[in-house]
């Protein structure tokens, strides 16, 4: 088996030290970088992220491999920065103001580092400024607003308001998903989509930067 | 008349096997393990405090109205005309919990970051379940015991921005909790609200209000039948 086939394989069953070995290893013999990410890890993770789909195994599997991944990662990085590899798209990440649930907010930023992406996350507590100068800034594509609460998931409509108030609603996107949000809800401010899980999240995050939809 | 207690952490822990249920999960060995770590972590680093203070209800009308911005209709709007008594509490784990969540996330540590954050949620509820158990205890005349219930801002057509008043007239500083401009407490496991008592009766509402129609978590409904009461 190839060292690349044998890191994939490592990091579905969630053996970060094992991953991080074989990682190590192929530094070591000269395999690229940007391949040993793709080929390797986000295999990985993309044959982790169609069984937790199908559900066929569950979140805490989905987490066990995601810090094989990351232990990986945190070797490739240096090198990935130096070679300027390009990212698949940034996405600027974070639970809305008054609403301190970040779980779920964690678990589609691991999701979407698993698939190639590059997450800026805010963190809790974030204001709809603090999302849309941050987007802004570091040029992100997306905007993926979490909430679990009923009372908070209105500062979700602020942030798609403030973005075409500064006219970027067509340039940075906005993704939504949490407990009391519903495609309806998405509709109704404007969202250009949601999310009903951190997997959907990874679908729709894809479908927005590739489509262009 | 106010009191604090101090919250007995055994007593607040979810079985392993209550855990993974309340997050569907089987009792396999690796999540049974991992559900164990969470318990270990949360017994080290747990120091659970409440404090609960009992008002009149014209007082806590004005703790509720906090600032204007709940929905035009709401649960409570029904409830507390029918209650005996009222209570404004607030109850945390302490910080160690929620920094040792923080840390897992951060340290990779992914699948035990989540297992103790679900752990240290549902130790938090439980808390603020105990504090209501005290607060009936406290209203128990001869045999007869209200039902208490707690509700809290941010849930039910309660604005998040109601912690304001809440926490003005409560001032649970004393047990560790503050809040920050956005009205998040810290720690972050902590729970806030008011303990409503009862009859039976004083607690059931049709659950049609506007809150309603966005809630995907219908626990009033499970808090209604544990009391035996039908809607």
């Amino acid at each position: 088996m190839s060292v690349l086939k044998e890191i994939a394989t490592s990091l579905e069953k969630g053996e970060h030290l094992r991953v991080r070995e074989l990682t190590q290893e192929a530094i070591s013999a000269g395999i690229p970088a940007t391949e040993i990410l793709d080929d390797g890890l986000l295999a990985g993770m993309a044959v982790v992220g169609e069984l937790f789909r199908r559900h066929e195994i569950f979140l805490p599997d989905v987490l066990l491999a995601a810090r094989a991944m990351y232990a990986g990662l945190d070797l490739l990085e240096p090198l990935l920065k130096a070679a300027k590899a390009p990212s698949r798209g940034k996405v600027v990440l974070g639970t809305v103001r008054g609403d301190q649930h970040d779980i779920g907010k964690n678990l589609v930023g691991i999701m979407l580092e698993g698939a190639g992406y590059e997450v800026l996350d805010l963190g809790i507590d974030v204001t709809p400024q603090a999302f849309v100068d941050t987007a802004e800034r570091e040029g992100a594509a997306v905007i993926g607003l979490s909430a679990l609460l009923t009372t908070t998931m209105g500062v979700m409509g602020e942030v798609t308001e403030l973005l075409r108030e500064r006219g970027l609603e067509g340039s940075v996107r906005t993704l939504v998903g949490g407990a009391p949000v519903t495609a309806e809800f998405a509709r109704r401010i404007g969202a250009d989509a949601f999310g009903f899980d951190a997997a959907d999240a990874v679908v729709q995050v894809q479908a927005l930067l590739e489509n262009g939809c | 008349m106010r009191r604090v207690l101090d919250l007995r952490l055994e007593e607040l822990l979810p079985t392993p096997s209550g855990l993974l249920a309340s997050r569907g999960l089987p009792a396999e060995d690796r999540f049974l393990d991992l559900a164990e770590r969470a318990r270990s972590e949360i017994r080290a680093l747990g120091e659970p405090r409440g404090v609960r203070e009992e008002l009149a209800r014209e007082e806590f009308v004005e703790v509720y109205r906090g600032e204007g911005d709940n929905d035009p209709h709401t649960p409570l709007d029904q409830v507390v005309p029918r209650a005996d008594r009222l209570a404004l509490f607030a109850v945390t784990l302490g910080n160690a919990v929620s920094e040792a969540v923080t840390t897992r996330f951060s340290d990779r540590d992914l699948a035990l970051g989540w297992m103790l954050d679900a752990a240290a949620s549902l130790a938090a509820d439980t808390a603020a379940d105990v504090m209501a158990a005290d607060f009936a205890a406290a209203c128990r005349h001869g045999n007869e015991k209200p039902v208490v219930l707690p509700y809290s801002p941010g849930y039910c057509g309660w604005a998040v921005s109601g912690q304001r008043r809440l926490f003005a007239r409560l001032q649970p500083v004393e047990v560790g909790i503050t809040l920050n401009a956005s009205c998040v407490m810290q720690p972050l496991k902590s729970v806030s609200g008011v303990l409503v008592a009862g009859p039976v009766e004083a607690h059931l509402f049709d659950n049609e209000f506007d809150c309603c129609a966005s809630c995907t978590t219908r626990e009033c409904e499970a808090r209604v039948a544990q009391l035996g009461g039908t809607r």
